[in-house]
């Protein structure tokens, strides 16, 4: 899509001034970026950056002291942070999808796989058992899980496994907005590049818009288009990815991107 | 109100009573609402009722005739003792007869006969949260309420049907009143879950411990949950009682020696009495009521 196209287009989240303080410290503060439908946007940065707090600001599930988080809702723009927590949640199962680092914080680790995928289908309306379980092979499919093992419990999928299983249960209402806390996070690396290889397949195939928090560059490199770069709790550096990791400005982001290890 | 040194009638203190009673009418103005109330200890344990017995002994007047069944007989232990509790703090008549009662508390089942107008019907409940056994939070379950986030219930039934092809769920089957919240019947068959919508009745529900009462007012509407292809099914033993013969009472299976033979009998014990008063035997009854028990 060419630029122009880009720059008529009505943003999907559009952020400003967004500050978040726990008492006098600074969670994250003065962040503000516009995110267009299908674009992937990476946030790296060190522990304790703000990542994960601007993450949960932007996902409704911590109230930001300032700023404003708008969302193209399909009844217009609205902003998130002052909408009513029914019609958050409402978004949250429908429009939005958040994966959790670890896989146990997103998934009913007592409810069969199927169950799982089919817990967001059932809470937008879904009345037929038929028809539910048909999506869940299918998705289950989709993140490469064999169909035999729809009944079985994510307590017995290996960590891989249970991070797909988590994809796939985020991803089967046809969310437009997706939240990643770390997804590749405590996997090896050979698990890592292929969850990273169905990520980026399904973003593509779907016309995801993502929102990415790492702080593995070769992730964002592999997923975001633009990417922006904390440091305690500031933005300090925004562009895109390749010209953010090939020619970064800002110390902290030289810092960061000498610090990975070449093999 | 009796002199000084005597119990109140029917247990409770006034101020108690009033306590309840603005509960249960708030339960009664919002369906299927879970009313949080200050439950008091009552001579009994947990578990045994101690959230009925407060409900009943609010509404008790001294006009008011008492039906107490558990498990639908009106002669085991739970019921004898709390019939007796307020015969001795109430003094109010006592029936077994369900059409003769004006207030009737039950644990885990609804009469055989239709209940009527101006009948109030008393339940037990161990668990008021339909929600509990799938999210532990008590903060988060009222949130759901409060949301309409419902779609974990039917992960359960969904649960239910991968594992067992069917909703085995037997009991303690959730009901959408109104449209609006979900409501966990107490531990009654979900045999009797059609007879909770559009009782002439006022049910209302008591649980001690967690201190919750919610209540159906008359002709409220109760849906069970379920699956368009997987319909709700009131089920029972597919047999008919073997005192009365009655084809369409829910029925309790009694093992009666070591020899694997078994029988089949009405658990509405003053139902099933009734028949055979009227003259109905099963393979193993004689017509008269009572002829066949010591």
């Amino acid at each position: 899509m060419s630029i122009l196209a880009k720059m008529k287009m009505q943003p999907l989240l559009s952020v400003r001034d967004l500050s978040k303080f726990y008492g006098g410290r600074i969670g994250c503060a003065d962040v503000g970026f516009d995110l267009y439908p299908g674009e992937v946007l990476g946030i790296v940065g060190e522990s304790g950056s703000g990542k994960s707090t601007l993450l949960s600001c932007l996902a409704g599930h911590l109230p930001p002291d300032r700023g404003e988080v708008i969302f193209d809702t399909r009844e217009g723009p609205r902003d998130t942070v002052q909408m009513a927590e029914a019609a958050r949640r409402r978004l949250a199962r429908t429009d939005w999808a958040y994966v959790h680092q670890n896989p146990r914080d997103g998934l009913r680790m007592g409810v069969s796989a199927g169950g799982n995928v089919g817990e967001r289908l059932m809470a937008v309306g879904a009345r037929h058992y038929g028809q539910i379980r048909e999506q869940a092979v299918d998705w289950l499919g989709r993140v490469e899980i064999a169909a035999d093992r729809v009944d079985d419990r994510p307590s017995a999928f290996s960590g891989g496994m249970q991070q797909r299983l988590q994809i796939a249960r985020n991803l089967v209402t046809g969310p437009r907005l997706v939240f990643m806390d770390e997804p590749t996070g405590g996997l090896d690396v050979s698990v890592q590049a292929r969850l990273l290889d169905l990520l980026r397949g399904l973003v593509r195939e779907m016309g995801l818009s993502a929102i990415i928090v790492t702080h593995d560059l070769a992730v964002v490199r592999l997923l975001a288009d633009r990417l922006m770069v904390m440091k305690g709790g500031y933005v300090v550096e925004q562009g895109l990815t390749d010209q953010v990791l090939d020619d970064p400005q800002h110390a902290y982001t030289q810092l960061l991107v000498s610090s990975v290890l070449q093999v | 109100m009796t002199d000084q040194t005597a119990y109140n009638f029917a247990y409770l203190d006034e101020q108690t009573k009033r306590m309840i009673r603005r509960a249960i009418l708030k339960g009664v103005a919002i369906p299927g609402y879970q009313v949080p109330f200050a439950s008091r200890e009552m001579p009994m344990p947990y578990g045994w009722g101690t959230g009925g017995v407060q409900v009943t002994a609010a509404c008790l007047v001294p006009e008011d005739r008492l039906k107490v069944i558990d498990q639908g007989a009106d002669d085991t232990t739970n019921a004898v003792s709390i019939r007796r509790f307020f015969q001795r703090t109430a003094g109010v008549a006592v029936t077994e007869a369900t059409a003769e009662a004006s207030v009737i508390q039950t644990r885990h089942r609804i009469p055989e006969t239709p209940l009527t107008e101006g009948q109030i019907l008393v339940y037990q409940v161990p668990i008021p949260e339909p929600l509990r056994f799938l999210e532990p939070r008590e903060t988060e379950t009222r949130k759901m309420h409060e949301l309409e986030d419902y779609g974990l219930m039917h992960v359960k039934l969904y649960e239910d049907i991968s594992r067992h092809g069917q909703i085995a769920t037997a009991y303690d089957y959730p009901v959408k009143v109104e449209g609006r919240y979900v409501m966990d019947p107490s531990p009654i068959p979900k045999f009797d879950n059609p007879k909770l919508g559009g009782n002439a009745a006022i049910q209302l529900f008591g649980a001690g411990r967690e201190q919750r009462i919610y209540a159906l007012p008359p002709y409220t509407q109760a849906i069970s949950l379920d699956f368009d292809d997987y319909p709700f099914a009131a089920s029972k033993a597919d047999h008919a009682c073997d005192l009365c013969a009655a084809p369409d009472s829910y029925l309790d299976e009694v093992i009666t020696d070591d020899q694997g033979s078994r029988m089949f009998v009405c658990s509405d014990t003053d139902f099933c009495a009734s028949r055979r008063a009227a003259g109905h035997s099963g393979p193993m009854g004689t017509p008269s009521a009572g002829a066949d028990e010591e």
